[in-house]
């Protein structure tokens, strides 16, 4: 964990003389997702990650704790955004299990771990620029996802224990309203994030799921909002809910920016109504 | 689902039906303006990156033009008698990162002066399509 988040630092401070100078404006390359794509909390946005411009290089670390009822989140690490037109991200999501793990019979407090690695690449349009038109901006990306727990997300029922994401994501500020909405469109095999494996009994392959975000731009550096993630529903042995949260971000600099919400997780393994903080930290510039 | 109906139906209830000179007037009119476009040119050159295009030009003709390019676009009582963009622009380089340097300029300038956000993101939105004139880099 530590030497993810100190490997993510030197990806951010490589570049360190161009902090004052990187471009685009605060908040308009979001935060990071829980998947490590800059986006809201739980959906990717558009906007490709760091401050970058078209001809610069922009990039960002994040560590995100999510403490729900009964078990316990965290995810770290960095993306890079190259010309404002494509973004490569990396990302390591640790699940503990806590006291439901002694119950399930893999022991208190076993923990879960997937690698996620992300590309995002802007297709058309400026999110941010063209405000004449209601054109949103358009990227497609893909999320490639590995478990390190292949045994057991198989004995859940899990098909496999890698998988790959892809999604289209539309986003827009409309700045004279000082909104921002994004659409997402996901198609997964992909177990709550993958941290169940991919595929099951239920439904082995691929599906759409839905994703949106709001957020109303209340200062340049402050943006309150809410966010719905539709999830498959692939394992019969435990059933999985959508998810929601309603956030508040704050960047008062280009380098930081930090984000709090209350999120609703619904079902997961044994486990009804998971709801509980998720906070995350962002450097960047 | 059902939040997100809220909040959006909470948003746009914040902000309708609201006369046409409300964000000229939320500047303050003509007065509130100069002020802002004052203080516009003092963070401009105080930005190395946009210092270069400021500090051998002519600060006072460029301000009387923004102010007049500001109220025209906040729908307040003015004309435009400057270049357009392509043409006052043109010999410059200017790339999205200076576009941006002057957006945050005024942002600061608009904060300063105690303008409400919501009017400065409404003046934003109508010179941000500008930059296809501007960026010529």
């Amino acid at each position: 964990m530590r030497f993810f988040f100190i490997l993510s630092l030197f990806f951010v401070t490589f570049n360190a003389q161009a902090l004052d100078s990187s471009g685009r404006l605060l908040l308009t390359s979001g935060v990071t997702q829980i998947e490590g794509a800059a986006g809201g909390g739980l959906t990717p946005w558009a906007f490709i990650g760091g401050y970058g411009t078209r001809d610069q290089i922009g990039a960002s670390a994040y560590y995100t704790n999510v403490a729900i009822s009964d078990y316990h989140l965290e995810s770290t690490g960095a993306l890079i955004g190259f010309y404002d037109r494509v973004e490569f991200s990396v990302a390591r999501l640790t699940f503990d299990t806590q006291k439901i793990g002694a119950l399930l019979g893999l022991g208190a407090d076993y923990k879960i771990k997937q690698y996620v690695y992300g590309i995002k690449v802007k297709v058309l349009g400026d999110g941010v620029l063209d405000q004449a038109s209601w054109l949103p901006q358009i990227s497609v990306g893909a999320q490639y996802k590995k478990n390190q727990e292949g045994d057991v997300v198989r004995s859940v029922g899990a098909e496999d224990d890698a998988g790959i994401d892809y999604y289209v994501s539309a986003t827009k500020i409309f700045l004279a309203q000082s909104l921002l909405a994004n659409v997402t469109l996901r198609r997964t095999k992909a177990n709550q994030l993958g941290i169940l494996g991919f595929g099951g009994d239920e439904e082995e392959s691929h599906t759409f799921q839905f994703e949106g975000s709001l957020a109303y731009l209340l200062t340049r550096q402050v943006a309150l909002g809410a966010e719905l993630r539709q999830k498959p529903n692939n394992l019969g042995v435990a059933d999985e809910d959508d998810w929601s949260d309603v956030f508040v971000a704050w960047a008062p600099t280009k380098n930081l920016s930090l984000t709090a919400a209350y999120t609703m997780l619904g079902n997961i393994v044994l486990r009804d109504d998971q709801g509980g903080f998720y906070t995350s930290l962002q450097l960047g510039f | 689902m059902k939040l997100f109906s809220l909040l959006f139906a909470l948003t746009l209830s914040t902000h309708s039906f609201a006369a046409d000179l409300s964000a000229f007037n939320a500047f303050g009119g003509k007065e509130g303006l100069l002020k802002v476009v004052d203080d516009l040119m003092i963070n401009l050159l105080a930005d190395k990156r946009t210092k270069p295009f400021f500090e051998k030009a002519d600060q006072v003709r460029i301000k009387e033009k923004l102010v007049e390019q500001f109220c025209v676009e906040l729908e307040g009582p003015c004309t435009y008698t400057g270049q357009n963009m392509k043409r006052s622009h043109k010999g410059h380089d200017i790339n999205t990162a200076h576009f941006y340097a002057l957006v945050e300029s005024l942002q600061l300038a608009m904060t300063k002066n105690e303008i409400p956000e919501r009017a400065q993101n409404k003046l934003l939105a109508r010179l941000a399509p500008m930059h296809k004139d501007i960026i010529n880099k």
